[in-house]
């Protein structure tokens, strides 16, 4: 094999790998859009929260990964049940871009939280795990695990919707929000859930971040918006439609990065992004 | 006399009082932008740029921006407005607009210098305060001056658009397009018609800037964060009275420096912390802004509760 084409195949694969962490990352978002028809743009902040939670909990009070880890998806859960009953609550009956612009503030404020608490240097978890080589191509663990926790978390979810008695009413109230309470659903009570669920969900994205990349306040800037994009992209509140968005977008970004530079390879996926919202606004999949 | 400091204050709250009026332009008629960070931010570089690699003078620098600008507002523009992208989607395309404009301005960093910014090549000579062809004055009042008619030329445009037809019709169809058009409405050309305006006085805004700073940074001048807070600015002051934009601006800045000159700088982003909590509540308890919430106060009938 030509050297030129192992680097190539070596960035598909590498955009494989990043498409399965964005998959994972925009699944919370696209959860509660679905049912609660509130778009978090603060969630990325959220997942900043859990990755100084686990830096914190790990290299300050020396808890063991496996203790710090399910302590910071626990934390980020209730972050996102207290962002629900505070914040996202009193505005449901505003107009939708209020609840929009609300969760805008909630991101301010995170961040510069973060900033007054944290410091604005770059925290490193301190674990470093093996490059994983495979012929003449090298990827790193992290990615690899990240990809397969994403994976399983995609199944999880997809299970939970489907299999319980919960997960079925959680979809039946993002279907018809007006004919559920007559059919014996708390509305709140599934709001509170998911919200809870789509902390959860950031959560688990952090401890799959905090492996890869340094925690700072301005993190959430730096994923944020690309997570919002895989969202519409794929069609708001359509799971599906996320998951194929993500690995389309981690695609252009590895591939696109191989042949120029990393941030062109973002230019060519939001300028992607612009074009396909005039060919189909509704996205991959309409809900 | 007043000092250099306070000076400076009130230029900045002008210049972001226009921008803000600028956004407000198309805020305060349901489109939310996110993507003004790029407008800015073409009026900041194209200029900067084109004097520094071509000796291009910043005021035909601003023409070239201003076109720029205006080519980027309708390729954006007219597809969403043609194809009924509104609300929530029209927020987050604008917003992948805002963070291309970054990520190119970043990317170009052999021209541009990256994310460590650029600075204008200094053109006033020893003992000069005013080097008109390249735009650079040392004296803050020439700035003011500057600022100052640049603000007062965003309000007229404000009360233009507000006796104009084109308001009513805007008006209508942010509160139900279909209706709208089938009332004989071109929805299209009115949306776009402010959305250039808005463009243009936000390009303007960031060519002030960069000239006023003599310093661009490609994550001050665009990117979601300078979008973000263009919006905020102006959800704090109010967006549907003439001055709310610039009550907001000088609210957000008054706040920081007050905090800044209180503690000095040993919580260095104690004012965006509480500017983010204030934000919360006033989307939440006060969705008119400061002015807003003020003016209904005023015109709430004695007696009443």
């Amino acid at each position: 094999m030509e050297i030129f084409d192992v680097y190539l195949l070596e960035a598909v694969l590498n955009g494989l790998l990043l498409g399965g962490l964005l998959a994972l990352l925009s699944l919370g978002l696209n959860l509660i859009f679905g049912v609660i028809d509130v778009v978090w743009i603060c969630y990325a902040e959220l997942i900043m929260c859990g990755m100084y939670a686990v830096y914190y909990l790990h290299v300050q009070y020396h808890w063991p990964l496996a203790a710090a880890m399910p302590a910071a998806v626990l934390l980020v859960a209730a972050l996102g049940v207290i962002l629900h009953q505070f914040v996202i609550r009193p505005v449901l009956a505003a107009e939708p871009i209020n609840q929009l612009l609300v969760t805008g503030g909630v991101l301010f404020f995170l961040q510069a939280a973060a900033t007054l608490a944290f410091g604005v240097d770059f925290k490193n978890l301190g674990v470093s795990l093996p490059a994983v080589r495979l012929g003449e191509m090298s990827f790193s663990a992290a990615r690899l695990i990240a990809f397969g926790a994403a994976l399983t978390g995609v199944v999880c979810l997809y299970v939970f919707l489907n299999k319980t008695y919960l997960g079925t009413a959680i979809r039946a109230i993002s279907q018809d929000r007006a004919i559920m309470p007559l059919m014996g659903v708390s509305p709140g009570r599934v709001f509170t859930i998911t919200s809870a669920l789509g902390g959860a969900l950031a959560g688990v994205g952090a401890c799959l971040l905090v492996l890869q990349y340094d925690v700072h306040p301005a993190i959430g800037l730096s994923f944020g918006p690309i997570t919002f994009l895989i969202c519409v992209l794929g069609g708001l509140g359509s799971m599906t439609g996320g998951l194929i968005a993500a690995f389309v977008f981690a695609q252009f970004i590895s591939v696109g990065g191989f042949f120029f530079a990393i941030e062109w390879g973002y230019v060519i996926a939001f300028a992607f992004f612009i074009a396909m919202m005039f060919v189909r606004p509704q996205g991959f999949f309409k809900r | 006399m007043i000092g250099n400091y306070p000076l400076h204050l009130i230029i900045l709250v002008l210049l972001w009082g226009y921008i803000y009026t600028g956004w407000s332009l198309m805020g305060r008629l349901g489109m939310v932008s996110f993507g003004h960070g790029a407008f800015m931010g073409i009026g900041a570089y194209t200029v900067v740029m084109l004097w520094n690699h071509f000796g291009v003078s910043p005021w035909i620098g601003a023409l070239a921006a201003l076109a720029l600008a205006a080519a980027v507002a309708l390729m954006i523009g007219y597809p969403c407005f043609r194809w009924r992208i509104v609300g929530h989607y029209f927020a987050l395309v604008t917003l992948a607009l805002s963070e291309v404009t970054r990520l190119v301005i970043t990317a170009m960093r052999d021209q541009t210098g990256g994310s460590l910014g650029a600075t204008p090549n200094g053109a006033l000579t020893e003992g000069a305060t005013v080097a008109l062809g390249a735009l650079q004055f040392s004296s803050k009042w020439v700035w003011l001056a500057i600022v100052a008619a640049f603000w007062l030329f965003g309000l007229w445009v404000w009360r233009a658009v507000d006796r104009g037809m084109g308001r009513l019709a805007l008006q209508a169809i942010s509160e139900d397009e279909e209706a709208s058009a089938s009332v004989g409405i071109h929805v299209t050309r009115a949306k776009l018609r402010v959305t250039l305006v808005s463009a243009l006085m936000t390009c303007t805004g960031g060519v002030l800037y960069a000239q006023y700073q003599l310093y661009v940074n490609p994550d001050t001048v665009s990117g979601i964060a300078i979008s973000l807070q263009m919006v905020f600015g102006v959800i704090a002051g109010g967006m549907f009275v003439m001055l709310g934009p610039t009550v907001g601006a000088a609210f957000t800045l008054l706040l920081a420096e007050g905090l800044r000159l209180a503690f000095g700088n040993r919580y260095p982003a104690l004012d965006t912390t509480i500017y983010g909590a204030m934000l919360v509540l006033f989307i939440i308890f006060m969705p008119k802004g400061i002015l807003g919430a003020a003016a209904s106060l005023l015109r709430r009938p004695r007696g009443s509760p």
